[in-house]
């Protein structure tokens, strides 16, 4: 069935693909707001939510039908296109980078063999990269928009936050990219699989703790809050804002955790890779399902570890902020990058 | 029509209507974002001739980094479109006069040109946008160029920083 020389089959498959993960994502942030109160709980030694269904699973529900039912508030002195465009950006950049991450191996269904992930483009991780130099807008235009002093200064500190940021980050990942020799995160996982090989966090562990850190701070997680420091700024960039659309500004921070920890633990983690299991013995679609849960441990894993340092750490200041990124990661980066460069040369000859 | 062609004419019209929009809106910061757009716009047709790298790092430095810079600049001055300064009739004329004569300068360039002249553009083909070509050039044939280049954006750097010192 080809019509505008479309493999049209293909195009379903891919749709049908990209609804199941976006709406796993989606279902996973919001119960990583549900558990990010528990561990809260636990690390503070009270209960946490308990009401709402057994245990409190269905919290979750609640606090998401209480942001749908809330009034909808639009500031008249808000610039209402950009007031709406700026939490739609900022669900949309979160969401887009699940496109190249991949899931796991292929699965085989009705004579097809379906990759689990959406593409596999050979620039892969810059990819990413790309996506979310995209998601600062949500907050920038947010935080303008508002046309409120303290969401203005929230949204500036963010962006400057996340472009430092970003910097230590694409440093730290260059030495990534120098050991696989591909940006197609894909070839980056296999080679990880691949029997006798180790996974990346044996030769770049220096490179693994900067990629975090920074990844932390492009998620704006405590201690990087900055942009919602709210005994600064009130609330931040999301103060004006009301019902779902503050939902969607919240939301959009979960699904960029679930998204920074699935691009870790393919790129450091041997993404969907089971430690000590050769994959290639089993069947197809066994290793496939295997590989989709070995990389949810592995995502939950790093949520947890999230969630562990928000309520255990407190918040910087802003210059502690700016020299941590720029006197400390920076130069770290650039030292692991020569480095690894080095090592590689010498292992040449 | 196939879908490169439909996309080729829809990422254009996308890519004019933007641009335009970009000098139309009284808003600074309006036209910054409609600019966001022409970029975005820009990077599919990098795409459509398979450099998929230039496209993505189009979209990284200019779209992702600069615009942000720009868009810092513009929130803080506080521009509104109410003190906009007023221009002439005169020197609107004298702007449409020159930009016109600027366009015709530039089209008649392209229309000499003997590397573009009887050539089409390849689509989907062509690899010396993939990023192992790209760096292969860079680093062996305009290695040279490449690094003084690197210089140029240090002085700069160096150069904002000296201007930026208060004492």
């Amino acid at each position: 069935m080809t019509l505008l020389a479309l493999d049209w089959i293909l195009m379903l498959e891919k749709l049908i693909l990209i609804a199941i993960i976006v709406f796993a994502s989606l279902g996973i942030a919001l119960y990583t707001t549900f558990s990010e109160r528990k561990v809260a709980a636990v690390l503070q030694d009270r209960p946490g939510p308990n009401r709402a269904g057994p245990m409190g699973l269905l919290q979750p529900l609640a606090d998401g039908l209480k942001l749908i039912m809330k009034e909808e508030i639009i500031p008249n002195s808000a610039s209402k296109g950009l007031f709406i465009l700026g939490p739609a950006m900022a669900m949309t950049a979160a969401l887009m980078t699940c496109a190249v991450i991949p899931w796991s191996s292929s699965v085989e269904l009705f004579g097809r063999k379906i990759d689990l992930q959406i593409a596999d483009i050979n620039i892969g991780i810059l990819y990413v990269f790309g996506v979310v130099s995209m998601g600062v807008y949500g907050i920038m235009i947010g935080g303008w928009a508002s046309n409120n002093k303290f969401s203005l200064m929230a949204a500036l500190r963010g962006a400057s936050q996340a472009i430092s940021y970003e910097l230590a980050m694409g440093l730290a990942l260059i030495a990534v990219l120098m050991i696989s020799g591909s940006l197609s995160l894909k070839t980056i996982v296999d080679q990880q699989m691949a029997p006798g090989a180790w996974w990346n966090i044996v030769y770049q562990p220096l490179g693994f703790i900067l990629f975090f850190v920074c990844a932390m701070a492009e998620c704006n997680r405590t201690p990087f809050d900055l942009p919602e420091a709210e005994n600064e700024l009130n609330m931040g960039y999301h103060q004006e804002y009301s019902s779902m659309k503050l939902g969607f500004y919240l939301f959009a921070e979960y699904v960029n955790m679930i998204m920074s920890s699935a691009v870790m633990a393919s790129l450091y983690f041997g993404g969907y890779d089971v430690p000590f299991l050769d994959e290639s013995t089993l069947a197809p679609n066994i290793a496939a399902i295997i590989g989709v849960l070995s990389l949810l441990t592995k995502i939950v894993i790093f949520l947890f570890l999230f969630m562990w340092i928000r309520w255990t750490i407190p918040r910087f200041r802003y210059d502690q902020l700016m020299n941590l990124g720029w006197k400390s990661l920076i130069p770290l980066a650039l030292v692991n990058m020569l480095a690894t460069g080095a090592v590689i040369l010498w292992q040449q000859g | 029509m196939d879908t490169i062609q439909i996309l080729f004419f829809s990422l254009s019209a996308l890519a004019i209507f933007s641009a335009i929009m970009v000098l139309v809106s009284k808003n600074p910061v309006h036209s910054v974002l409609w600019l966001i757009a022409v970029f975005f716009a820009i990077s599919g047709h990098y795409i459509l001739l398979n450099a998929q790298f230039l496209a993505i790092v189009n979209l990284i430095v200019y779209a992702g980094a600069i615009m942000v810079l720009f868009l810092f600049v513009i929130m803080l001055m506080n521009l509104n479109s109410e003190g906009e300064p007023r221009k002439n009739w005169w020197m609107k004329l004298a702007g449409v006069v020159s930009g016109g004569c600027f366009l015709v300068v530039l089209v008649s360039l392209v229309k000499q040109a003997t590397e573009l002249s009887g050539k089409a553009a390849l689509m989907k083909t062509g690899d010396i946008g993939l990023i192992k070509n790209l760096g292969k050039a860079l680093f062996s044939d305009f290695v040279v160029p490449f690094e003084i280049s690197s210089v140029l954006f240090l002085s700069a750097m160096v150069g904002a920083v000296v201007i930026g010192k208060k004492d």
